[in-house]
């Protein structure tokens, strides 16, 4: 069965059509890489996945269960991670107070309960030594290169029982060993059996992490096909529009 | 030897040290420290029990409020209003106690008040986008006149039946000679302190100050924690609206005219940055005794007061410079 399944997504703002009659699923431990030009409607597929945007018409369905997404909470309880593109890192926080911002570790004193630093950093350091990223749990955010960046976003992913995790453009602006280190730590979510689904431009990124490759251009799916059987080149030309569809 | 993966995870990044002294905060006590002792040696007068006293006291009402501000800063806000809401608290307090009802009464009023405005200017900030400088700018003008509305602008000096409660309340000093406002300020910065350091609102008053979009989208209730911190600012305001009353036995329609400012300045001096993100506790109280220490000794080295404004100023703009430094040297 699959963990993920949109069936007949469509999104209109007024009268623009940002998303037309999109179909297609993922399976645990599979890696999508979706690509697009801007404006293409990655990102409106994506925020509807996300819950950040609910679909005009269509379905969403989890492990062959329907659902209906109204906020990023929802999501997020149905096991849907998302990594965004700007990390959503607070500079002035620690690694650890990242990767748990919002499920913060709290143990009772008394009648409150307070933050539970010690389970927190124990925790967050055992998800970077899974990551093998040399990121400190103590650490701020701040003082971190792009890719220890990169590893405490996808830490927090790890927090949860996620089934799936969403990465919006995780190599856009790094440099040449840090990307090497995030598409590592995709392999590692896909060896977790999580299906990832990566939205990027990088074509060399795609053709080295993900199984399959699915293209949208104006809206619509042109593209859905196992990343073995395609080519930098044929996906190129699917981006543009110089192959109508394949 | 290689270091492993572990190591490098385990290590700590800064000993306890190195930490304290990259701190404005511990900067600004030493600051604080060398002038007691200074002005010790210096003038006859500083280190007497009675001038102790009085500067402890005169602390407290800025620091009590700065406690409150540091959090709307660490936030990313401001309030300006502070001070006006000092007065309509202290007159709310007044004008009841005046009218006969026992200090309970009068306590609980000014304090609803507080919380009501606090509750409005939050409001206004989070759900529906005004800027904070111009909401509580709004309210440093309504909550000045509504205190002279209520007080039709007259001077109150008599509380009623519970006259001398509340006077002993705000002039007394309860615990070994040390003046009641000051125990009230420990308390408070205790608690302050706790709260920014060990609670889950504390921990997310600084990731809103720091990226409040990540805040928004891990989940944390943005909006609800904004009005809350103004409600906080206001309290704080309050509170100290209502030592000040007990402490002053007057209360007219001017008290905490321009107080904002000074309150500002003490949580930017004890390290707080108006950016968002940064700020303790203890920085507030320190923030604030260094101003009132400024004043303090400028009158007993017999500089001629007008002087106050130019020191109190340059220290908050040589407070932010010393940050300014390090942070030049850490991108270098």
């Amino acid at each position: 069965m699959a963990a993920l399944e949109l069936t007949n997504i469509s999104k209109h703002f007024g009268a623009i059509q940002a998303v037309n009659d999109v179909s297609f699923s993922l399976d645990a431990g599979e890696v999508l890489g979706l690509m697009g030009d801007n404006g293409a409607g990655k990102s409106t597929l994506v925020k509807m996945i996300a819950g950040n945007f609910r679909p005009s018409s269509g379905a969403i369905a989890l492990a062959g269960q329907e659902i209906v997404l109204h906020k990023p909470l929802d999501a997020r309880r149905h096991g849907i991670e998302i990594v965004h593109q700007d990390l959503a890192l607070c500079d002035n926080l620690t690694a650890a107070a990242n990767v748990f911002l919002g499920r913060e570790l709290r143990r009772g004193f008394g009648p409150v309960s307070i933050l539970d630093y010690r389970s927190m950093y124990q925790h967050a350091g055992a998800l970077f030594r899974e990551l093998k990223s040399e990121t400190r749990p103590r650490d701020l955010v701040r003082q971190m290169s792009g890719g220890q960046r990169q590893a405490v976003a996808i830490a927090r992913t790890m927090l949860s029982k996620a089934r799936i995790v969403l990465m919006d453009e995780p190599t856009a602006a790094i440099s040449v060993r840090q990307v090497a280190e995030v598409l590592n730590h995709i392999r590692h979510l896909r060896d977790r059996g999580i299906a990832v689904i990566l939205i990027s431009h990088r074509m060399p990124d795609v053709f080295s992490v993900a199984d399959r490759v699915v293209v949208m251009r104006r809206g619509r799916k042109v593209a859905d096909k196992p990343i073995a059987r395609s080519s930098p080149e044929e996906v190129t030309g699917l981006i543009t529009g110089a192959i109508e569809m394949v | 030897m290689a270091v492993t993966l572990d190591q490098t995870i385990e290590q700590k990044q800064k000993t306890v040290w190195a930490s304290i002294l990259g701190h404005q905060t511990f900067w600004v006590l030493v600051a604080v420290i060398l002038a007691c002792i200074f002005l010790s040696f210096a003038t006859d007068a500083f280190a007497t029990s009675k001038n102790l006293y009085n500067i402890t006291r005169n602390v407290t009402f800025v620091a009590i409020i700065a406690l409150g501000m540091t959090l709307v800063i660490i936030t990313g806000g401001i309030d300006l209003s502070v001070g006006s809401v000092l007065c309509l608290c202290s007159m709310i307090l007044a004008v009841v106690m005046n009218a006969g009802y026992s200090i309970e009464v009068g306590i609980a009023a000014s304090i609803a008040t507080a919380l009501a405005i606090g509750a409005f200017n939050g409001a206004l900030i989070a759900y529906l986008g005004f800027p904070p400088f111009v909401v509580t700018l709004g309210m440093l003008s309504v909550a000045r006149s509504l205190a002279m509305v209520a007080s039709n602008n007259t001077v109150v000096f008599q509380f009623g039946p519970d006259h001398d409660k509340l006077l002993a309340l705000g002039g007394g000093a309860w615990l070994f000679g040390i003046a009641n406002p000051v125990l009230y300020m420990i308390v408070l910065a205790l608690l302050t302190g706790f709260v920014l350091r060990w609670t889950r609102f504390g921990r997310y008053l600084f990731a809103i100050g720091g990226n409040e979009h990540a805040a928004t989208l891990t989940g944390v209730p943005v909006k609800r924690i904004k009005v809350v911190v103004y409600m906080i600012s206001a309290l704080s305001a309050g509170i100290a609206g209502i030592i000040q009353t007990g402490w002053l036995g007057a209360v007219t329609t001017n008290i905490g005219a321009g107080m904002e400012l000074q309150v500002i300045a003490a949580a930017v001096i004890g390290g707080a940055n108006l950016a968002g993100g940064v700020g303790t506790a203890l920085g507030a109280l320190v923030g604030a005794a260094l101003i009132e220490i400024i004043r303090n000794s400028l009158g007993l080295l017999g500089i001629n007061a007008f002087w106050q404004g130019t020191f109190i100023g340059g220290a908050t703009i040589l407070a932010v410079l010393f940050d300014r430094i390090r942070n030049f040297r850490q991108s270098e």
